[in-house]
């Protein structure tokens, strides 16, 4: 080291010129959980089981997303449609019981994929919340199945348009 | 003495240890304020409105932690050291004269704890006392890294004093007096500043001043990669508490120092003419103590700009290494001080002159210039263009 360098002071007030800077700088932080960022089109967040366009769930219990997921968090129940239900479910087998396991779940989209109703979705939207107790963990149909006052679409444009989501700062539960 | 001077004394000295203990606890929060600036973040912003009660909850969480004293640990000298480095810590603030002033009727009490003519001595007293409260309390937790820390810790204070005294005496030389305040009177008018006349006093005193501190870049006692955590390894709940606090109240009181020695204290420029205005307008009694007021409020605005100012050369500087900080100490810091105090009593002997050791500030600048310029380039690195 020269002399000028060993004497510190001149780097020292550098430094400082460059930490003071950063002091006032505009911060990147954003305030989880009262702001969310947008996390794209594809993201997948909560699992949801779809209707079709006359609100008949899509879901023929075939089993092929259980088979797919590697985690092994979906378990269903099938049962056949009886007469005056055709209303209810699109294909003449439905899933009575179908459940994931949130904490098993590695959110991976494979059942989204091995589907071939384009009965399961995960949406881009909403997030799966934060459980404290065990059986908050298990997530039957009551909490899957697409609502008919809240219908999910993949290409929300206005999704698109806004940076930070005001479905995602909704609380859901 | 009348009772109404005692009562104001005591309210002076009342307000003093509050404030002290006050600014440390909030500079706890303008720390983690500072360093998430200083890093691109926001900081606590949760208890309160922007964080403004986190120590209050960080005091909570520390009060309900288990307190924790190690089965082979020296019981009572484990407690007296946090103890002590409080204690310490708290009565350095005492001597600091804070402002000039309050008159009351026919009494005129000045805003300080206790107007001894030996300020500085005790001040020096009280901080070398501190290395007790760290020793104690690294030696008493039994325990191999709690000492090693507290060694590192108290030879680090002890070297550092020998070079913070020197650069002191300077200033002793110019003012003839040990009296803080006779320090503070001294430097009326901005160019008076000991900042001016000691330059270089002023950044030895700073340096040392860090290293009393126990701050970054000599945060050495503190280390978790080669003591663990330091001389408080051992140490839980409030005991701990009071380590962390006492460092914090030690910034504060130390900046207090470096503002009453170097930096004119409660004087600030035109002091004298806004003081006589206030006097004339107000009357002698309410116009001088609003005066005295203002002069506290820049007291305080110094004081704070030097407690922002060890944050931001914490969150800037990378620590020493000890060999490196016991060479900065003993070679450097301690030779310097003593031309610096040679040079000032020859200016001092040669016609009064107090701006002598500009000299050095200047030869300094002067080699390392020169130095600069005969020094090999280093070629700049080219970066292949991908």
């Amino acid at each position: 080291m020269t002399l000028a360098e060993r004497m510190y002071l001149p780097a020292i007030l550098g430094g400082l010129g460059i930490t003071i800077r950063h002091f006032f700088m505009k911060k990147p932080t954003i305030q989880y959980p009262e702001v969310k960022r947008y996390l794209g089109p594809i993201f997948r967040g909560h699992h949801v089981l779809k209707r079709d366009e006359q609100g008949r769930e899509r879901c023929t219990a075939c089993g092929l997303c259980a088979v797919a997921c590697p985690a092994e968090a979906i378990s269903m129940v099938a049962a056949e449609r009886k007469k005056g239900e055709e209303a209810l479910y699109r294909e003449e087998k439905y899933a009575a019981v179908y459940e994931i396991n949130m904490l098993r779940c590695i959110f991976c989209g494979l059942c989204e994929e091995a589907c071939p109703k384009q009965a399961v979705y995960l949406r881009h939207d909403r997030m799966v919340p934060v459980f404290t107790e065990r059986d908050q963990v298990i997530y039957g149909k009551d909490r899957l199945v697409e609502k008919l006052d809240d219908r999910y679409i993949r290409n929300n444009p206005d999704a698109q348009a806004t940076p930070t989501e005001p479905t995602l700062s909704r609380s859901v539960g | 003495m009348e009772l109404t001077v005692l009562v104001i004394k005591s309210l002076v000295i009342l307000a003093v240890f509050g404030i002290t203990l006050l600014i440390a606890t909030y500079s706890t929060y303008a720390e983690r304020k500072v360093a998430a600036f200083l890093q691109d973040r926001i900081g606590p912003n949760r208890a309160g409105p922007f964080g403004l009660l986190q120590p209050i909850a960080d005091a909570g969480k520390m009060f309900f932690k288990e307190d924790f004293i190690p089965a082979q640990a020296n019981k009572w000298l484990f407690i007296l050291g946090p103890c002590l480095a409080m204690l310490t810590a708290l009565m350095s603030s005492a001597v600091i004269p804070f402002g000039d002033s309050i008159r009351y009727g026919s009494f005129e009490v000045p805003v300080q704890g206790i107007d001894v003519n030996v300020g500085v001595l005790y001040v020096f007293g009280v901080v070398s006392l501190g290395v007790y409260g760290v020793m104690i309390g690294g030696w008493a937790s039994n325990n191999k890294f709690s000492l090693l820390g507290a060694i590192r810790a108290a030879s680090q204070n002890i070297s550092y004093e020998v070079a913070l005294g020197l650069s002191i005496i300077a200033i002793l030389m110019m003012t003839g007096s040990l009296s803080l305040r006779h320090i503070v009177n001294e430097q009326n008018g901005f160019f008076q500043w000991n900042v001016f006349t000691q330059p270089l006093g002023f950044v030895i005193f700073l340096t040392c001043a860090f290293a009393e501190c126990n701050r970054t870049p000599f945060d050495l006692p503190e280390c978790e990669t080669e003591l663990v955590g330091g001389y408080h390894t051992e140490y839980s709940s409030m005991k701990l508490g009071f380590y962390l606090f006492a460092e914090y109240i030690n910034m504060f009181t130390s900046s207090a120092i470096i503002s009453t020695l170097y930096f004119g204290g409660f004087q600030y420029p035109f002091m004298h003419q806004v003081h006589d205005a206030l006097v004339d307008s107000l009357g002698s009694t309410v116009g001088h103590n609003i005066a005295t007021g203002i002069g506290t409020a820049v007291l305080f605005g110094k004081i704070f700009f030097f407690i922002f100012f060890f944050m931001w050369v914490r969150w800037t500087i990378p620590r020493f290494r000890f060999d490196q900080l016991m060479n900065l100490g003993w070679k450097t810091l301690i030779p310097l001080s003593i031309l610096n105090v040679v040079l000032t009593g020859a200016g001092l002997l040669f016609d009064k002159f107090k701006y002598a050791t500009w000299l050095i500030v200047i030869v300094m600048i002067i080699m390392a210039a020169t130095n600069a310029i005969k020094a090999p380039r280093r070629k700049p690195v080219t970066v292949p263009q991908l």
